[in-house]
């Protein structure tokens, strides 16, 4: 079965033993496992603290905590599913393991960077986690850190905001690393155009990285500098302004957005092409459309302020701007369409992750286009609606394709099969379960329901149950798709190389690759997604 | 993992990654020109006279000392390029005790300051208004923040002193000198901004 040749990756021996060899190792096949293993860590924790909310809003009512912990509950879900999971997700996970196979490279440009890098995430994670073990509890000011209440609250602010201030170094530094990477190491003919989409977003993902975090990151020492020397850059009892406190946020945190749909979306355009046997179209729209979106994203911050008082200019532009960016977005889900338009399309379940993350990923953009509108936007502002939205672009797009991704290349990083069957099962539980648990939002916050509520009245009763059923279902398929991942990476069927036919360099090397990659650099002579036949092998 | 066959030297990807460091770096301090833009267009007035508190002499005599420092490491790049180690060493220890120099000034400038009741959060300030609180509180955030880099650069030089001094970094390794040079540059940048802003206008 195996056609391997050279020891792999996670067999080859360095001259430290045990751990050690996987926390100190600058390999980035390793150190991308590494993030795969945090992130998973940190996502079950943020799942779990969402299905305590949804508990909490089963029924009017203290059902199972009390208000305070409740508003600490959603401050660390959303801390925690942010900074610690949806950011650094794609790009640290599938970034570092597939980005320089992809291109052609032995490893990332700066691979002791990257090491650090992981350390530096997992420092600022303890940081931002310790808040939990402190006399005081956890923050309670929502994952937005809004002034003036952030200063105020007595709970523990301070390591939430530091945590995320270190989390954003971790952050930019992945970024450069990826831009140094694809200017100075792609394989000979492997020019920008000759080069795979999923290493385009994260080209563009980079840029955004490295010009919005600096932002937040002062942002947050503001907010540090606030509580610890009282300065007053944001109290108006000093003279300061909350509002220009929410203008510097979101300078960094609408482009963050982008940082975690760009490499969904490259992600995306690799499982299709593979799946439907065909050749991607449009592939140079889509390049374009990833620095468009990269480019416009820049300038739509505002449409997060529309009632938090700006001028009449300000409110068009954003509003203006936040229509303009869904064109790229659009642009790349007909171009993944026309993909699949005539194709022969196999049915397995990276491709079952990739059509639902069309699926949801329209609604989520759609919705957007509702929420940028500036009418619609004052009645559904603050609304279950926006949770509705947002939820199903992040858990949508970015995590079905974080899903779909992990089926796509599970047998290059384990060099093993999974479960076929079982994978489509959980598949089709989460999907049903994430539909079920979140459209019922956006009927809750069209007719009224204000998100960060932990009490309704009892017209909102029904569609709240549905929801909370929803979450129980969506964590169903969950366990289900973790319990067949976990098992086949040690017991699953051996792999190929090549199990679904994928045209991309990394198909090309061993499952799991051996620890340079390649034993020749490769020479690029056609583009990345030429299915012609007669080329064949 | 020792055992990685290849040593992979590309000292243009170092400088990429480090002109790409120094941007974001900019952009640190981008967002804090920003609040005192706002706050000035806000405060015209209490700026202008807070300003006046500030002595040009002490902040012109800094921007000296950095340009020097600037012109000194520099220097270093040069002359460790032309295989001169003593001299190498020599701009290198000048541009420490530059930067030395530079923070000796701020700390009596900061003291002489808190002196007068000056400092974040002190009852002094509030009762001046609000003009001079966000002024002061930006005036130490920006400048403190500013002293920490100059400490790190401090820190980088010194490293790179120590290791030209063992001959580990010499005429062809120099990326590591090239890059604190780049940092220092930037340091020396940042300060050329925030001295007009805090001293010079009023």
């Amino acid at each position: 079965m195996s056609d391997r040749t050279n020891l792999s990756f996670r067999e080859e021996k360095g001259n430290r033993k045990g751990i050690f060899a996987w926390i100190l190792s600058t390999d980035h096949k390793r150190i991308g496992i590494l993030y795969l293993y945090s992130i998973v860590a940190f996502f079950l924790t943020g799942v779990v603290l969402g299905i305590l909310m949804k508990l909490e809003l089963l029924a009017p009512g203290k059902t199972v905590m009390d208000p305070a912990t409740y508003n600490a509950i959603f401050t660390l879900h959303g801390v925690i599913m942010i900074f610690l999971v949806v950011v650094p997700g794609l790009p640290a996970v599938f970034g570092n393991f597939l980005l320089p196979i992809m291109i052609g490279a032995k490893d990332v440009a700066f691979p002791k960077i990257n090491l650090l890098s992981w350390w530096i995430y997992v420092f600022g994670a303890i940081i931002a986690l310790s808040s939990l073990f402190m006399a005081g509890g956890p923050p309670d000011t929502g994952w937005t850190f809004y002034a003036p209440y952030a200063f105020k609250t007595n709970t523990n602010m301070l390591p939430a905001v530091l945590g995320a201030f270190i989390l954003g170094f971790s952050s930019i530094l992945t970024g450069i690393n990826f831009i140094v990477t694809i200017h100075r190491m792609r394989a000979p003919g492997m020019t920008w155009f000759k080069m795979p989409l999923f290493p385009w977003t994260l080209y563009g993902t980079g840029w955004i990285q490295i010009l919005a975090t600096p932002i937040v990151g002062i942002t947050l020492l503001m907010i540090v500098g606030e509580r610890v020397l009282n300065i007053g850059f944001f109290d108006p009892a000093l003279g300061g302004d909350p509002i220009l406190y929410q203008h510097l946020f979101w300078i960094y945190s609408h482009p963050a957005v982008y940082i975690m749909i760009l490499p969904a979306m490259g992600a995306i355009s690799e499982i299709i092409p593979t799946f439907a046997n065909k050749s991607i179209f449009g592939y140079k729209a889509i390049v374009l459309s990833t620095l468009a979106i990269a480019f416009v994203g820049y300038f739509v911050w505002g449409h997060h302020m529309f009632t938090s008082g700006m001028s009449g200019t300000a409110l068009y532009t954003f509003s203006l701007l936040t229509f303009i960016v869904a064109i790229p977005s659009a642009i790349k889900v007909f171009n993944w369409v026309s993909t699949l338009h005539k194709a022969s399309i196999q049915l397995e379940a990276p491709f079952f992750w990739a059509a639902s993350f069309l699926f949801v990923f329209m609604i989520g953009g759609l919705s957007g286009i509702a929420l940028g509108a500036l009418t619609t936007n004052i009645h559904l502002h603050d609304t279950a609606f926006v949770v509705a939205h947002f939820h199903f672009i992040v858990f949508g797009g970015v995590g079905f394709a974080f899903m779909g991704a992990i089926h796509y290349w599970f047998p290059k990083i384990w060099g093993r099969m999974y479960n076929a069957r079982l994978a489509t099962t959980g598949w089709m539980i989460f999907f049903i379960g994430f539909c079920t648990l979140y459209l019922p939002m956006f009927f809750l916050g069209f007719s009224g329901m204000p998100r960060r509520y932990y009490d309704y009245v009892e017209e909102f009763h029904g569609p709240n149950v549905v929801s909370t059923i929803g979450s129980w279902v969506l964590a169903l398929g969950l366990i289900i798709i973790l319990y067949n991942l976990i098992r086949s990476a040690t017991k699953g069927e051996v792999a190929t190389k090549n199990p679904w036919g994928g045209r991309t360099l990394e198909w090309t090397v061993d499952s799991p690759p051996s620890l340079e990659n390649f034993d020749e650099i490769p020479v690029v002579t056609r583009s990345p997604y030429d299915y012609r036949k007669n080329i064949d092998e | 993992m020792t055992t990685l066959a290849h040593i992979h030297r590309d000292d243009e990807a170092s400088k990429l990654g480090m002109w790409l460091f120094i941007f974001t770096e900019l952009l640190l301090f981008a967002g804090l020109f920003i609040v005192y833009g706002v706050y000035r267009y806000l405060n015209p007035v209490a700026f202008h006279l807070a300003a006046e508190e500030l002595s040009v002499t002490v902040g012109m005599v800094n921007t000296i000392i950095l340009l020097i420092s600037s012109a000194t490491i520099a220097m270093a790049t040069t002359a460790v390029r032309k295989k001169n180690k003593q001299l190498t060493l020599l701009f290198l220890m000048a541009t420490l005790f530059l930067a030395f120099m530079f923070m000796a000034n701020k700390y009596f400038e900061w003291k002489g300051k808190f002196s007068h009741g000056i400092f974040p959060g002190s009852e002094d300030l509030q009762r001046l208004g609000h003009g001079d609180t966000l002024f002061f509180g930006l005036y130490f955030f920006m400048t403190g923040l500013h002293a920490l880099h100059i400490i790190v650069g401090f820190v980088l030089i010194t490293i790179v002193a120590v290791r030209v001094n063992n001959n580990t970094l010499t005429f062809e390794n120099p990326v590591l000198l090239d890059n604190s040079g780049l940092y220092w540059h930037l340091v020396d940048l940042i300060w050329i901004f925030l001295f007009p802003l805090f001293y010079l206008i009023t």
